[in-house]
């Protein structure tokens, strides 16, 4: 089975009932998308594909041939963080960090679909994201300062 | 500019597919001194710290990072008072060995305890250079200074960078850390700043190494099915099936677990496979059966009764002040009240996980542990070594809460290694981490007050049952031991002349553990709710009514009124438990939140405050409560008096979080088991806050001392009072029994 991970052309002929999670972090070593609950409750796992934010643990590697997969690794471009990495770090999102993978992927693809969501949409979009550190208000802050413009891509 | 976290070594790195190879984690740092570099001595002055002769300063944070940013404020003290170059520093990660001190992350203890030790260990590497910079120069050290990684002549202006003098600095004696210059608060600059955290860069881009992303080359993947019912035995299990799964290698059973129950592995049966998807696959084709033993009965509803039974019964004596029930008696008014906590998961986002791998004969452990000594110690007896053998790498922690310091995950990962004879990863899964949690104790007080004819508090009895901590340790204790009731109980600070705390017996079924905040979190609930209940019995103000029960400013002090009493393992003289700081806090809260106010109808407005780990938190929380009972919760307000503020945002980063830690459990935690299996398993039937439900938290930080307190912890006890004072704010209904859950539409 062939399709993209962060643009890369890569095949797989394992099991096709394996979650998309276990092979991108057993297979191929990509651990940036993270465990936390193998059922779709917490969004730790959260990556896209085809620019859709998905749960990798709920979607089984049958489903993504010929899809298109971001992972937080090719997120940034190189060194160059999106506007929405580096508004989580001035607003110093993370705490244990673990999370925050999935927390960007599903917050760049809310963007991505609506570019200025109102508090309600954002509380939707990020709802499946479970923070236990209890980030979510800077979370919604650094998101809405992407959504006014005052932040942009760059390097930390 | 980033700060540099450093990957001594990259052996061992698997090969991805061509897609990317993830960093690896630092290696052992045997034979491969970061100074073999450059030429010259470094100058190693201290366990905390080396600096190589090109200048670069590397730190040993001895202490692990799980979310509480004291990696990055320890590495701001001991930078500030080295007066070094935050661009030149290198963090290396924290490896267990008794050199560092304790390294138990635990307690809110990181900063606190450290504090002094980080200043000397870079005051006194400072001072060496400015010895041999003055030396070199011919001049009176008191003529020379560091500054930004250069000391500077003061008689020439002259500067040159620390590299200049560190081969010279290592030859010279370390002086005595206690004779060294240090920072005034006016010189530093970058004690008390809010510095980002050094891991940031690999936060955001999935390149932070916590446990669960721990690979080794060869390594196999381990999952394992254990008893549901602690000290159960395996009866039976379909190796056949589980082998027939593809991709699994091998299936082995783990010893089975011995009294006391410690930090030990619960025993079951492990599948090891090529990847953790197939280990999971086979763990379920196990279809293992267990014998559950004793603890097999316990079912949370019927020991809840036993718990009520236990505040009736005979009752232990742990602090007595006057005669409570002579006061009691005679009081022409009593109040009496009962508060119920139940069972909590910690529930770290990332689940608990450990790699262990033998080479040559020698065991290494990269896992996400609390303590990597006590990791040396848990797993020594399963793999015949002794524990300073053991080479245990703490990674990054995706949350722990208490968790991760009961390594019981990493033995099993020893052990399967060794069997193995190649490198495992022990692999929990979220249904592990719930199932087999060291929970929060399950508890029940009763509060008793007397009052006078003007109402005036006259006596306070608590009673306190719960099944202990201890009793992990030492299966003859039977109940609350004293250090657990010093969490809240004996340093109670209230101005009352007849006070008496009790506690009644009970034996775990489960295995209890610290959880955040440990026991403030049912002691703090009972007291802040009961303050508020003698306010509404009263008809006085509740912020008036704590002020009253405070009393005047002074200095209190359990042990001289007879209790076991340990603050936190502070000496009183250094951190007192000060009547003045409590009250500031609650002020302050009060002021932030306009309480006093008047509520409306589905309103409430609700305060706290409490002292734990050493440091003062008051929390005003606003609710909402609909006609049909749904509750929600717009704002939370926190004061905090934890003394000096290393970093401030992460300070006020810890209060937002125990904000929405402690609602989690007030509004909806419990863990409840029945036939002695846990009921919950996952963050469908535990559920936590999720964005839409967190509120917006406010922050102020008081700092009335320059000594650091505790900051991990102490935002949580007086949360989840402060919550049910609100509810009674807005509807005149008393939670006394947590969660809320659907009490408010019952």
């Amino acid at each position: 089975m062939d399709f993209k991970v962060n643009g890369k052309a890569v095949s797989f002929d394992g099991e096709g009932d394996m979650p998309l999670l276990w092979y991108l972090r057993d297979i191929a070593g990509m651990t940036g998308t993270k465990f936390g609950c193998g059922a779709g409750l917490c969004g730790a796992c959260t990556v896209q594909v085809n620019g859709t934010a998905v749960r990798s643990c709920q979607t089984a590697m049958e489903d993504v041939a010929g899809a298109n997969i971001t992972t937080i690794e090719g997120l940034a471009a190189g060194d160059t963080l999106t506007a929405l990495q580096m508004a989580w770090a001035q607003h110093e999102v993370p705490q244990c960090g673990y999370c925050q993978s999935g927390q960007l992927m599903q917050a760049a693809a809310l963007l991505k679909e609506n570019p200025s969501p109102s508090d309600e949409e954002i509380e939707q979009a990020m709802y499946g994201n479970i923070c236990r550190c209890g980030t979510y208000q800077r979370i919604k802050a650094a998101i809405k300062a992407v959504v006014s413009g005052e932040i942009k891509g760059g390097t930390l | 500019m980033s700060f540099d976290i450093e990957n001594i070594s990259r052996r061992g790195i698997l090969k991805g597919i061509g897609i990317t190879s993830g960093l690896i984690l630092a290696a052992p740092l045997v034979g491969c001194s970061p100074a073999q570099k450059a030429m010259g001595k470094p100058l190693k002055s201290s366990v905390y710290l080396q600096i190589d002769p090109d200048g670069t300063v590397h730190l040993y944070v001895h202490r692990v990072e799980m979310g509480q940013g004291s990696r990055t404020g320890l590495s701001q003290i001991i930078t500030d008072e080295l007066d070094g170059d935050w661009s030149r520093i290198k963090l290396v990660n924290a490896y267990g060995d008794k050199k560092f001190g304790d390294q138990d992350t635990d307690g809110s203890t990181s900063i606190r305890k450290f504090y002094d030790a980080f200043r000397e260990a870079g005051a006194v590497a400072r001072t060496m250079l400015e010895q041999a910079a003055a030396a070199k120069w011919g001049v009176d050290v008191s003529k020379v200074e560091a500054q930004h990684h250069r000391i500077v002549n003061n008689e020439t202006g002259k500067s040159e960078d620390f590299s200049v003098f560190v081969d010279a600095a290592s030859k010279l004696p370390v002086p005595d850390a206690k004779t060294v210059k240090l920072k005034t608060p006016g010189e530093r600059t970058l004690i008390g700043k809010p510095k980002r955290n050094v891991y940031m860069k690999e936060f955001l881009t999935g390149t932070a190494q916590y446990g669960q992303d721990v690979r080794r080359e060869g390594m196999l993947y381990a999952v394992a099915v254990r008893p549901p019912v602690v000290g159960g035995k395996v009866k039976s299990f379909d190796r056949g099936a589980a082998i027939a799964v593809k991709g699994v290698v091998d299936v082995v059973e783990l010893p089975t677990l011995e009294k006391p129950v410690a930090f030990k592995p619960l025993g079951g049966v492990a599948v090891l496979a090529t990847n953790t998807w197939a280990a999971m696959k086979g763990a379920k084709a196990l279809k293992a059966e267990f014998e559950d033993g004793p603890n097999g009965d316990y079912d949370t509803t019927v020991y809840a009764s036993k718990l009520w039974q236990a505040i009736d019964g005979e009752s232990r004596n742990f602090l007595k002040v006057g005669d409570a029930d002579a006061a009691l008696k005679t009081a022409p008014h009593v109040l009496r009240a009962q508060y119920f906590v139940p069972h909590l998961a910690h529930a770290p986002m990332e689940p608990p996980a450990a790699t262990a791998e033998w080479k040559d004969g020698k065991l290494s452990i990269w896992t996400c542990c609390q303590n990597p000594q006590s990791v040396q110690e848990t797993v020594a007896p399963y793999v015949g070594q002794k524990p300073e053998e053991i080479y245990v790498e703490a990674t990054l922690l995706g949350g722990a809460f208490g968790r991760k310091s009961k390594p019981d995950f990493a033995a099993e990962a020893a052990i399967l290694a060794k069997h193995a004879g190649r490198p495992v990863k022990m692999v929990w899964t979220r249904e592990d981490d719930m199932h087999h949690d060291y929970f929060h104790t399950i508890s029940a007080q009763r509060v008793e007050a007397a009052l006078d004819d003007k109402g005036k508090v006259t006596a306070w009895k608590h009673k306190s049952v719960f099944p202990s901590i201890a009793e992990l340790f030492n299966p003859k204790v039977d109940g609350p031991t004293a250090s657990e009731l010093g969490l809240g109980l004996l340093d109670m600070p209230f101005d009352i002349p007849n006070l008496q705390v009790d506690a009644g017996a009970a034996r775990g079924k489960v295995r209890i553990g610290w959880l955040r905040s440990v026991t403030n979190i049912q002691h703090a609930f009972a007291i802040g709710s009961f303050v508020d209940e003698i306010a509404t019995a009263r008809g006085t103000d509740s912020l008036a009514t704590w002020m009253e029960l405070i009393g005047p400013d002074r200095v209190i002090n359990p042990v001289a009124e007879g209790a076991d009493y340990s603050n936190y393992g502070e000496k009183p003289d250094r951190h007192p438990i000060e009547t003045a700081r409590l009250k500031g806090v609650l002020k302050k809260v009060a002021e932030m939140s306009g309480y006093g106010t008047v509520a409306e109808k589905g309103r409430g407005l609700g305060i706290a405050a409490h002292r734990s780990f050493v440091s003062y938190v008051a929390s005003a929380v606003e609710v909402k409560v609909a006609d049909d009972g749904t509750l929600t919760i717009p704002r939370v307000w926190m004061a905090i008096d934890c003394g000096l503020a290393v970093n401030p945002d992460r300070v006020r980063a810890q209060m937002e979080g125990a904000v929405v830690f402690a609602l989690s459990h007030a509004v909806h935690g419990e863990i409840t088991a029945k036939n002695g299996r846990i009921q919950q398993s996952n963050f469908d039937t535990f559920q936590v806050f999720r964005m839409e439900e967190a509120p917006t938290v406010e922050v102020e930080i008081l700092e009335t001392t320059g000594i650091p307190g505790g900051v991990g912890e102490p935002g949580v006890p007086p949360v989840a009072p402060a919550l049910t004072n609100a509810i009674y704010a807005a509807t005149g209904r008393r939670i006394r029994r947590l969660p809320v859950g659907d009490q408010l539409s019952a």
